[in-house]
């Protein structure tokens, strides 16, 4: 599924849009029509982030809005469950993105069979790095569900296979150390980094962290097969509302061509 | 050269430094940005360990900047009070700074500069760790930048304070609970962002490997000292060892010389807060549930969907959701036996140990006296607590709970 979105924007000679939401925000019953919304702005796959307590890799807007949802009441059943309400509705594909705890603590067999039940195209663990634990992660490899890998600068270019490795449905690079956060300026080694993992890896490369404007989801699609879109639409969602964030993705697709 | 004790990180290593557990519990739980500089910090430890000069150098600081070897001193007043004959208390307090945090500070202050990092973070509960990095920062001119919940920053204003006077800067952390845990965060999260120049002195023996074995190493000093003292003053071994457990570190510390020792108790005292059943507590081990936090699997306060549960303690320094996971791995070994006094046992104890002995404990060190004074008189055999800290930090907020707020 992820990978033929990926495949559909290729053949189309541009990038893929994956702009990231936390579940339960703006309000607890937000979730299905801000995915429904999200989809028909143009978003090719969503992320879709179950709140935690203590999300480390995560700056103030993404924290703001995962505390707020957690205080709405989200849990992972409702996220779930809002999840195949929306699968109900539209076919765009659909990335779990969380922290390791929340899927130990429901049983990561019952939360695969759960997610995939709830039409689940993928999962993101940010604190599940490769190698980290090779059981776990070979729950998650053989699972239906597409495991998304996470290269970051820091990574060295002769491990990105390793690091890759198990991963399916894009790869996700991180542009520059740090947490998530809309920023203004963009790396001007990019598309040498990106070309390099590229090479190395025969999976779609998506950018992610600090991509605000158009003008940068531009810059960053002409060297990527897809931009990641979080904080600056969180914010947008926070300070605006659903219809404003849909805007804003469609104003991203419209960048990307 | 010839008296510097050897770091007892490959001999003694109870962890599996292939996989970086203790059992099922540690490993490396954090963001992929993280892994290399994890890597780096690991082989420069293991470089350091293995070379002479950086343990001379360790250990001319702990002898000449520190003061150790500290002293094992005998409680008699407080023995005789319990009805106990032999009752030993390992003065950390007796360290530059007023607590063993500065054990570990040193040592990893010492690998930064070997890794050429110039800058330093560090998170702080009741400010001891943050004031003893902050003085490891100034020997060695390095920027430092101390991450501190709000909540704490209030509670331990005179620790803020020390740690500015140092030299270092303090954060303040308005997120989440506005503790030790979100003080966590920010610092992972600055390093996250900051990995190329930055190293992270994490104060407890929790975190992603190898933090936990290697603040248990630095800290390992205290039960190498603490038992060729006992043996000397009492030709025995201990019946039991008892440390105080948030993070626990100092128990980690005192415990580890002795885990050989199978007829030595070792006893962690949690914080038990207000009462477990009030659910306003810090007892990881008495009620958690394994999972993960701050990079590694351990015991933790945690809800039925994942979330992590807010911990209380009046001090702290214990006030912490989780706990290393070597006592997690301790504990389901049953080589160690983990046991909870509340806020207001630890509060007695404060009281009864300055009276007794003339020595004011920190509050965290005061549930390790706590339990002694609770459970003590049956103990067979010496018993050698860890007196992880002085008290000064809390008399102002012991005053304050006290309703005397017009002494301060």
């Amino acid at each position: 599924m992820i990978s033929q979105a990926f495949a559909a924007r290729r053949a189309m000679g541009c990038s893929a849009l994956v702009p990231y939401v936390t579940a339960g925000y703006p309000s607890e019953d937000a979730t299905v029509p801000l995915l429904e919304a999200l989809a028909d702005a143009g978003a090719d796959v969503l992320e879709l982030g179950i709140p935690f307590s203590d999300p480390l890799a995560d700056g103030p807007t993404i924290q703001a809005s995962s505390f707020a949802s957690l205080a709405n009441g989200t849990t992972v059943e409702r996220v779930l469950d809002d999840l195949a309400a929306f699968r109900a509705r539209r076919d765009t594909p659909v990335v779990l993105f969380t922290y390791l705890n929340p899927v130990l603590r429901f049983g990561v067999d019952r939360f695969v069979r759960a997610a995939v039940d709830a039409g689940a195209s993928g999962l993101l663990l940010t604190d599940l790095p490769t190698g980290a634990d090779p059981a776990l992660e070979s729950v998650l490899i053989d699972s239906p569900l597409d495991l998304i890998r996470l290269i970051a600068p820091t990574t060295p270019l002769v491990r990105v296979p390793d690091v890759a490795r198990g991963g399916s449905g894009f790869l996700y690079y991180i542009s520059r150390t740090g947490v998530t956060g809309a920023r203004t300026d963009l790396s001007d080694s990019l598309a040498s980094e990106v070309e390099a993992i590229r090479a190395a890896v025969d999976l779609p490369v998506a950018v992610g962290f600090g991509i605000s404007t158009p003008e940068q989801a531009a810059v960053v699609g002409d060297v990527a097969d897809g931009v990641v879109v979080g904080s600056a639409l969180v914010r947008r969602l926070a300070e605006e509302g659903i219809d404003a964030g849909a805007a804003f993705v469609a104003s991203l697709r419209a960048a990307l061509g | 050269m010839k008296n510097a004790p050897p770091l007892p990180a490959a001999a003694r290593a109870d962890a599996d430094p292939e996989s970086g557990r203790f059992g099922a519990y540690g490993g490396r739980y954090v963001p992929e940005t993280l892994m290399e500089a994890l890597d780096e910090v690991t082989c420069a430890y293991a470089e350091a360990g293995a070379d002479p000069a950086f343990r001379a150098e360790l250990a001319a600081l702990s002898a000449d900047f520190v003061g150790r070897p500290t002293p094992l001193y005998q409680a008699r007043r407080l023995g005789a009070a319990i009805g106990h004959p032999s009752v030993w208390l390992k003065r950390e307090d007796l360290n530059h700074t007023g607590a063993h945090k500065i054990n570990n500070t040193i040592g990893q202050a010492l690998l930064a500069r070997r890794m050429g990092k110039r800058r330093i973070i560090a998170e702080t509960g009741a400010g001891q760790h943050g004031v003893a990095t902050a003085t490891a920062c100034a020997i060695f001119d390095m920027e430092c930048v101390v991450y501190m919940g709000e909540e704490d920053v209030q509670r331990q204003a005179l620790n803020v304070y020390r740690m500015e006077l140092l030299g270092a800067q303090v954060r303040p952390v308005r997120s989440g609970t506005r503790t030790l845990k979100d003080a966590t965060n920010e610092a992972i999260r600055d390093w996250v962002t900051n990995v190329r120049d930055t190293h992270y002195i994490i104060g407890s023996v929790v975190g992603p490997d190898p933090f936990p074995r290697m603040v248990r190493d630095f800290q390992s000093v205290i039960g190498i000292e603490a038992r060729a003292q006992i043996l000397e003053k009492e030709g025995r071994l201990p019946g039991a060892v008892v440390a105080c457990v948030g993070g626990g570190s100092n128990a980690m510390g005192i415990f580890h010389a002795f885990i050989p020792d199978r007829e030595v108790r070792l006893v962690g005292v949690e914080a038990g807060g207000q009462g477990l059943e009030s659910g306003r507590h810090s007892a990881s081990l008495a009620v958690g549930v394994p999972g993960v936090l701050h990079g590694s699997l351990s015991y933790l306060l945690q809800d039925a969907d994942g979330q992590v549960a807010p911990a209380h303690s009046v001090s702290a320094g214990l006030d912490y959701p989780g706990v290393g996971p070597e006592h997690s791995w301790l504990r389901d070994s049953g080589r160690a036996e983990y046991s909870w006094v509340t806020d207001d046992d630890a509060l007695n104890a404060m009281r009864r140990l300055s009276q007794f002995e003339g020595i004011i404990p920190a509050l965290e060190t005061a549930h390790a006296i706590a339990w002694v004074i609770e459970h003590g008189t049956d103990q067979e055999g010496p018993i050698v607590v860890c007196l992880s800290g002085r008290g000064d930090k809390d008399v102002a907020h012991v005053a304050r709970l006290e309703g005397r707020d017009h002494l301060i």
